[in-house]
């Protein structure tokens, strides 16, 4: 985080805030938000160090919850329970279970004595409620604490009246407040007579990192035991009454529009259907069950409107970004230039759970339930789509099947917000996975360049020029930046919103003399494609193709490429995450031919992630038969060692590590969508090629070492950049070829036969009884 | 409208749905049972995965009027119930153990797969190998590939020791 002179205005000391009895019936806490550590407006910038050394995008985000001046506030209850809504959204990132810990450590509670709920949108919290760039626990790490320790103060102020002691003399134990003669009560006997009339501003101190019981160590998933039993709810889950399942006929081209629908009467009329209507979108059809809704989805006939790319291809669109790519600043100079260009192809940025939202909409209010971590953005979206105004329209937030940046966005829900304006009746809206890959959001495709140059043994240039597709960052967050601009380092406020993430996100940590590395969108619309930041957004094409030139000027050097690395990294956090991967993961062993060990860094979200594979292309493995499945090379050992700051859980942190190493590795080998003539040609898991077991290593390993950071850093995509990037060096290193097109098979003849643009959506098979086991 | 009778997690369950309908929006959208998944609709990414008279199938791709009444299907909701004891499934148990979990939504399908792999690799007389474990179809797009692989190993000793 670096160091900074001047706390915020809530910090009295080192380790003293300040925060809030509010006043009330039943006793709750509050601390400021803007109690993250202090952003770097106080910082100088140097000019030669890459902007995220001394500002990250995790400073960004931080910094924009700080103004707001907004109270997040902690309950406890008649029995001695916390309660806490969190005011972001859990995808399965863990971020419920680290808070939970978090106001479990400070105040002596048991973590199941801790209630973490999702909050609903919360306008008045402006954007500090948005749930991205791995900033949760960053930003809510000192919040929560503060207002935890407020509460078990409060507690031990009541007990101490209750007993008849001293409050020093107290001690507070798994929610239970004893005097040294035995003598004791409950945090819920404790916790009315600590209420107060009026609300108190309160001073309190934390407790050091050393006297935590609770962080720092493993703590299994608050959720885990619903997960397993099918009780956990997700969206369509939920019982919402008469909320009739809802599904949406989209066209054939990208981003067509309904024009009109030819056989409306015929549709009604199929069993079990109660509504069909146009929407902006596509054609809405609500049905007593969703396989009627698919059947009806079928069968419609529409004419429908062209689309926003009806003849581009993939090839279209990389002579664009190539066109469009900024120069290049170095001359090529003979021997002395290694060059490399790179192509990153569009991938579904899609989760398991498919867009889905409940709305009910009537008598001009709106309900929404669905898992959105932008809330109160959807809630404008909504309100505007509906007409009505934003205080009208309620956003609930749900616990969402995955996200990856997907959710950033709202699409579901505004459509099932305008199905139910159309329908006069709630509506369980859910995509079908076939509109995922086709008309959700993907992740921009790009091309990056790089040159850099070598003379007298040492690398003086390297640049990267990375030409993207138009990110869609239309989320809440860039007005927020817009409003910023003034408070950020300098030069930031001239860029585009991509521009400015490419900046605060990107770092080469290497000695490089002369590093530039630039983002530019040649058609910066983004209304073309949907977009959206896919987890870790920029950061895993642009190390692959950092890291594999890496390798290129290691060879150049005569260089082994861990040892190229040690020599030239700049960074003391990412030569110790390289040095442990060699070691755990016998760096230099002896490989058969057709395999061979790859080893990649990456620097970000304040911390550092070193990954070794080993990968094994022999023909006997690359062309190993899986039924409908795409196999080719096969990682057979992956070891991520990550540093990640201060840990909060570190079952948590190597999760996610093994989650964004499956993100990584099929980026690097097996997934993409194919564009064509205006069309993605995935449609469902059997074309998208993400992991799956035949894909996964035999051995994965992750160790998170021990950080000298006092913050945490984040971690929910750190795993990404540097997985990819290994995968990469591991196939150039087994083939002796350098991969420059990415995935790996993106040019392969196609492993399936695209399905039906119209009808939009695949018939549900009958045949399953064929395939049980 | 045709009736359906079968049994479900134990009970014997009537419906009033058309022949046509797929056993998941009968067990989700008629029932209310909300532990399968939909996660594709065409018998590729197994979120709904399910048993049928003991046996792995997924309920999106068969009609409810091919079910028997004296068919048996169990659901996540339903599997503690198939094990000894009061307690959860020990596969389930294996699940907590490795905290494999992570968004949790294809987890259900998961351990429904997992069961039934186990099961049929013991009636051939022997262990799960890493062979077996690729055969595993189920996508998590939250990536926990390499935990559900040591799950399931876990679970297959409980399995086998009758807990």
């Amino acid at each position: 985080m670096g160091t900074h002179n001047s706390d915020g205005p809530a910090r009295v000391s080192r380790r003293s805030f300040v925060g809030y009895v509010i006043g009330g019936a039943t006793l709750i806490t509050a601390a400021d938000l803007g109690l993250a550590p202090p952003a770097a407006n106080a910082l100088p910038v140097p000019s030669v160090p890459q902007v995220p050394e001394l500002y990250d995008l995790n400073d960004f985000l931080t910094h924009c919850a700080m103004p707001t001046s907004n109270l997040i506030a902690i309950e406890v209850d008649e029995k001695g329970h916390a309660h806490f809504a969190l005011p972001r959204m859990e995808v399965g990132q863990g971020i419920t279970t680290a808070v939970a810990m978090l106001i479990a450590d400070e105040l002596d509670l048991p973590v199941d004595h801790v209630h973490v709920t999702l909050a609903p949108a919360r306008p008045e919290l402006l954007f500090n409620q948005l749930t991205g760039g791995s900033n949760t626990i960053v930003s809510m790490y000192t919040p929560v604490r503060v207002a935890a320790a407020i509460a078990r103060k409060a507690l031990l102020e009541a007990a101490a009246i209750l007993l008849g002691g001293a409050v020093t003399q107290l001690t507070s134990k798994d929610g239970v407040i004893s005097l040294p003669d035995g003598s004791s009560v409950t945090y819920g006997e404790a916790a009315a007579k600590a209420a107060k009339p009026t609300t108190e501003k309160v001073e309190v101190e934390l407790k050091k990192t050393a006297d935590h019981q609770i962080v720092g160590k493993p703590h299994r998933r608050v959720d885990a035991r619903d997960a397993v039993t099918g009780k956990k709810q997700f969206a369509m889950d939920l019982d919402i009454p008469n909320a009739l399942p809802t599904m949406v006929c989209r066209a054939p081209e990208l981003n067509g529009t309904p024009e009109s629908i030819n056989n409306k009467i015929d549709v009604e009329t199929m069993p079990g259907v109660t509504h069909v209507a146009i929407i902006p979108t596509g054609v809405a059809v609500r049905a007593k069950t969703f396989g009627q809704c698919i059947d009806a989805v079928r069968a419609l006939d529409v004419t429908w409107n062209s689309g926003t790319v009806t003849t581009l291809s993939a090839k279209d669109i990389k002579a664009e970004l190539k066109a469009g790519q900024i120069p290049l600043a170095v001359p090529k100079i003979g021997a002395t230039s290694v060059d490399g260009e790179f192509t990153f192809h569009f991938r579904s940025g899609s989760a398991l759970e498919p867009n889905c939202a409940v709305a009910d909409v009537r008598d001009g209010k709106a309900t929404i339930w669905g898992g959105l971590k932008s809330p109160i953005d959807a809630q404008g979206r909504i309100a505007k789509a509906l007409g009505l105004p934003q205080t009208s329209v309620t956003v609930n937030v749900v616990q969402g099947g995955g996200s990856f940046g997907r959710k950033l966005f709202s699409d579901a829900a505004v459509e099932a917000a305008h199905a139910s304006k159309a329908f006069g009746a709630p509506v369980k809206l859910m995509w079908h996975r076939a509109d995922e890959p086709r008309q959700g959001r993907v992740h921009p495709m790009a091309v990056s360049r790089i040159r850099a140059t070598v003379l007298a043994g040492s690398v003086l240039t390297f640049e990267q020029r990375h030409a993207s597709v138009a990110t869609d960052f239309t989320h809440g967050l860039g007005e927020r930046l817009t409003a910023e601009a003034a408070a950020l380092p300098t030069g930031l406020s001239n860029l585009t919103f991509s521009e400015s993430i490419f900046l605060l996100s990107q770092e080469l940590p290497y000695n490089f003399g002369v590093i530039t590395q630039l983002l530019n969108e040649p058609k910066p619309a983004v209304d073309r494609f949907n977009t959206s930041s896919v987890r870790n957004i920029y950061s895993p094409d642009v190390a692959t193709a950092s890291e594999l030139m890496v390798d290129q000027l290691a060879k150049k050097l005569k260089q082994d490429p861990v040892t190229f690395r040690r020599n030239y990294l700049k960074s003391k956090s990412v030569k110790r995450v390289l040095d442990r991967a060699a070691e755990l993961g016998d760096w230099g062993r002896s490989m058969p031919a057709g395999t061979a060990q790859g080893i990649a860094i990456h620097k970000e979200y304040k911390g550092a992630t070193a990954v070794l594979v080993e990968i094994d292309c022999r023909p006997e493995t690359v062309n190993r038969k899986v039924r409908d499945a795409v196999t080719g090379p096969r990682v057979t050992k992956a070891v991520v060692v990550a540093d990640v700051g201060l840990v909060i859980n570190p079952a948590g942190v190597k999760a996610q590590m093994m989650g964004g190493f499956s993100d990584g590795m099929c980026q690097a080998l097996t997934y993409s969508n194919h564009l064509v003539d205006g069309q993605f040609l995935e449609a469902s898991w059997d074309n998208s090629a993400y992991t799956r077991q035949w894909n996964t290593p035999f051995e994965f390993e992750c160790e998170v070492i021990e950080s000298h950071g006092n913050q945490p850093g984040g971690v929910g995509e750190a795993g990404v950049a540097a997985s990819m990037a290994a995968v990469a060096c591991a196939y150039a290193r087994a083939t002796g070829k350098m991969p420059t097109e990415f995935p790996i098979n993106f040019h392969d003849p196609l492993h399936f036969e695209p399905k039906s643009f119209v009808p939009s959506v695949p018939e549900s098979p009958t045949d399953g009884l064929a395939y049980t086991f | 409208m045709p009736t359906h009778t079968f049994q479900l997690n134990g009970e014997t369950v009537t419906v009033d749905v058309e022949d046509d309908v797929r056993i998941l929006w009968v067990l989700r959208d008629v029932l209310g049972v909300t532990g399968p998944k939909y996660g594709c609709g065409i018998n590729v990414c197994k979120a709904c995965t399910s048993h049928i008279n003991g046996k792995a199938f997924n309920p999106c791709s068969v009609r409810v009027a091919d079910l028997d009444k004296n068919d048996e299907i169990t659901t996540i909701e339903g599997l503690a119930d198939t094990a000894p004891g009061d307690g959860l499934h020990p596969m389930q148990e294996a699940w907590l153990e490795h905290d494999v979990a992570q968004c949790g939504y294809c987890q259900p399908g998961q351990i429904m797969a997992a069961v039934a792999l186990v099961n049929k690799v013991r009636e051939e007389g022997r262990a799960i190998n890493e062979a077996d474990l690729d055969t595993i179809r189920n996508v998590c797009r939250c990536g926990t590939y390499s935990r559900i692989r040591e799950a399931i190993k876990t679970g297959q000793e409980a399995m086998a020791r009758g807990l």
